[in-house]
């Protein structure tokens, strides 16, 4: 293998793992930001990955090429409705964030499969004949060395989900909406007293991450597993959570990190075809992710980088 | 609204949250067509209906009783162990580990030791979520999520891996361990008609006691609650938060491993490569929510999700109903819980302290009260 098949590889590998992980870490940067704990994402990929499978396997005659991606923000809106149960819990009824959030994770898994069992009377679905694949992106591919190792046979969500992730974050930093969702974070008393309304605020940024962690857990499962069990989403929210941590709340952090644990899990994956990596335990690339968000949160101590308020029930006083 | 006295709000709620988790599950097998009250009985039918169904309801709450001590003891120091998962996993591993390395060792040095180093896994695990929450004051909800996944994939490796081949019987199982380091019990085998009851139940209640012991009448459980009622007011009064913090987590580590320890002794004899964290992890948090962290409601939170998930196994081949309404009710269960908030707004407690006047004081000494809140500064030269 040469160099630039070599590299191919990789980077093409890392943008498929990544592009769940950017999606879903995005939806928790806004909500850290509104100033909820999310740690309720792995069910609500959940919830996208089996509605997304399950819209998949019902229309794909009929959309034909289009399927996943239609595919994807069904995946999305079910994510949306599925984290309103959170979002009531936490913001109307005062719940606590971790235990509303592992609700959210105990609930998914089960709902998910008992309604494969309703629908087609087994524990797991067929395999997708629509998935995502890979995409070459015309013009860029003929650049060369770059065009063949980032936009030949690449993984098309991965861009689209890159492009959000800066789209969001000029949503956060640049905009009035953004402003006032960080406050609502950050001290929501105050944001109160500007006259911000703060409910609707934390509202927008839970709704926000079921919407992306729905959008993630379908392009998991339409580009990676291809089918819905009980074990599609293992741990993948709970990656992008630490993603959340490790890119310190921010959206492209949020990438970068994602795209740092993307490229260690498909290292884990693909690295017996690599010379040198393939000498390396799978073991060290697999607990790579989780054991770096643990370093880093502790060598973050004292620069407070969380919202102040994140996790903080707001009660609004009559 | 019904007026009701704070300890009986207390033992409302969690029974609403019941009842009203039971009705989400019955919504849901209405929608699909499923017949929800046959549901219910086949369900509990099979739990309680014969002996080998008792044994297996008794079997699986023992692991959960020790889980979800574990969950509280943190939770009274004011953590989320989340990790339990992960600390039971290790406890499971380690202490099969240990039978099958030393087989023909007697069995009254070989089960202690097995189930000690189990033990000590479990408390490690979480020690070191507790140690970086004292030292660094990182947020434990997030160490111990990345320590379930640690540990899952790095239990994953020693079995796969590192194990010698001699003690497995594929890379994925482990042989079965020798009598001498079982928590099998014969009699009590025969008597629940051949379930996989064994001593683990024993273990429980004596472990249950413990807790009632240790947070009642010992100055550690005085210490470790009040670090978690108030950590400045504990330090005021000289407790050491650091080492509270790390003590509540070992011992809530070690209990949560002791479940591990007693899954894998008790109810499996072995060993199996474990893809996603572990069950009884989760489901000891949800028993600790639902028990309210007190002895007795772990107790009876524990026998009613084992019910549940026993008479589930039972339910699906009787009423053929997929067995994941089980877990479905569970988690409406504790989302229930959860808004505690809201279902208390049903009831109006009695206030009593509403009838005490509370004396009023004039005005507090020069230094707010602290040396002494009812000195009184009366008027000009009284003093």
């Amino acid at each position: 293998m040469n160099i630039v098949t070599t590299l191919a590889l990789i980077v093409s590998s890392t943008f498929v793992y990544s592009a769940p992980l950017i999606l879903t870490a995005l939806g928790g940067v806004y909500s850290e930001n509104s100033g909820i704990v999310n740690i309720g994402l792995e069910g609500i990929m959940t919830m996208g990955a089996f509605s997304s499978i399950v819209f998949n396997l019902t229309f794909a005659s009929t959309f034909g090429k289009a399927t996943p991606w239609i595919g994807a923000l069904v995946g999305g809106i079910c994510g949306l409705t599925f984290s309103l149960l959170h979002a009531v819990a936490t913001i109307n009824f005062h719940a606590n964030h971790v235990i509303s959030g592992t609700v959210l994770n105990l609930m998914a898994p089960p709902l998910g499969v008992f309604l494969i069992k309703a629908i087609y009377d087994k524990g797991q679905t067929e395999n997708i004949t629509q998935n995502f694949g890979y995409f070459t992106i015309p013009g860029l591919a003929n650049i060369p060395i770059i065009g063949p190792i980032f936009f030949k046979n690449t993984s098309a969500p991965a861009w689209c989900a890159i492009l959000i992730s800066i789209l969001l974050w000029w949503v956060l930093y640049k905009t009035r909406f953004g402003l006032r969702l960080r406050s609502c974070g950050e001290n929501p008393q105050a944001a109160d007293t500007m006259g911000i309304h703060v409910y609707a605020m934390r509202y927008a940024g839970i709704l926000i991450s079921g919407f992306m962690g729905g959008l993630g857990g379908a392009v998991f499962a339409e580009a990676i597993s291809g089918n819905f069990s009980v074990s599609t989403i293992v741990g993948q929210g709970f990656m992008a959570l630490a993603a959340v941590i490790f890119g310190k709340w921010n959206p492209l952090g949020a990438m970068w990190a994602s795209l740092f644990f993307g490229f260690a899990q498909s290292l884990s994956i693909i690295g017996n075809q690599l010379p040198l990596i393939s000498k390396i335990p799978s073991v060290y690339m697999q607990i790579a992710p989780y054991v770096i968000t643990v370093v880093v949160l502790v060598l973050f101590f004292g620069k407070s980088v969380a919202p102040a308020a994140d996790g903080v029930n707001y009660i609004k006083s009559k | 609204m019904i007026k009701v006295s704070p300890k009986i709000k207390r033992i409302l709620v969690p029974i609403i949250s019941i009842i009203a988790g039971f009705l989400v599950g019955a919504i849901i097998m209405l929608i699909w067509n499923y017949n929800p009250i046959q549901a219910y009985s086949s369900m509990f039918a099979s739990a309680l209906g014969n002996m080998n169904g008792i044994g297996e309801t008794i079997r699986e709450a023992s692991p959960l009783i020790f889980t979800a001590i574990g969950f509280a003891i943190a939770s009274k120091a004011g953590f989320f162990n989340i990790g339990l998962p992960g600390q039971a996993q290790a406890g499971w591993l380690t202490s099969i580990w240990i039978v099958l390395a030393y087989p023909n060792m007697p069995k009254i040095i070989l089960l202690p030791l097995a189930i000690i180093v189990g033990t000590i896994a479990g408390a490690l695990v979480a020690g070191v979520a507790g140690y970086l929450r004292a030292q660094f004051g990182t947020n434990e909800v997030i160490t111990t999520i990345m320590l379930n996944y640690i540990v899952l994939y790095t239990c994953q490796y020693l079995m796969q891996q590192v194990m010698s081949p001699n003690l497995r019987i594929d890379t994925d199982t482990t042989k079965n361990i020798s009598s001498n380091g079982s928590l099998k019990i014969n009699w009590l085998t025969n008597m629940f008609g051949g379930s996989r009851i064994n001593a683990g139940i024993f273990l429980a209640l004596v472990a249950i006691i413990i807790y009632w012991f240790l947070m009642k009448k010992t100055t550690m459980g005085f210490e470790i609650k009040s670090v978690g009622a108030n950590p400045f007011a504990s330090r005021y009064a000289g407790m050491s938060s650091k080492k509270n913090i790390i003590l509540s987590m070992l011992l809530s580590g070690s209990f949560a491993g002791l479940g591990g320890v007693v899954q894998g002794l008790g109810t499996y004899q072995n060993y199996f490569t474990q893809t996603t964290s572990l069950d009884i992890g989760w489901d000891g948090l949800s028993v600790a929510l639902l028990g309210g962290s007190t002895t007795i409601g772990i107790l009876l939170a524990a026998i009613l999700f084992s019910i549940l998930k026993i008479g589930g196994l039972g339910m699906q081949t009787i009423a053929g109903i997929p067995y994941e309404i089980v877990s479905i009710v569970i988690a409406a269960i504790i989302f229930f819980v959860a808004i505690s908030y809201v279902i208390g707004l049903l009831f109006k407690t009695k206030d009593k302290k509403n009838n005490y006047q509370q004396p009023q004081r004039k005005e507090r000494g020069p230094n707010n009260g602290i040396d002494g809140s009812n000195i009184e500064v009366g008027k000009k030269g009284q003093i």
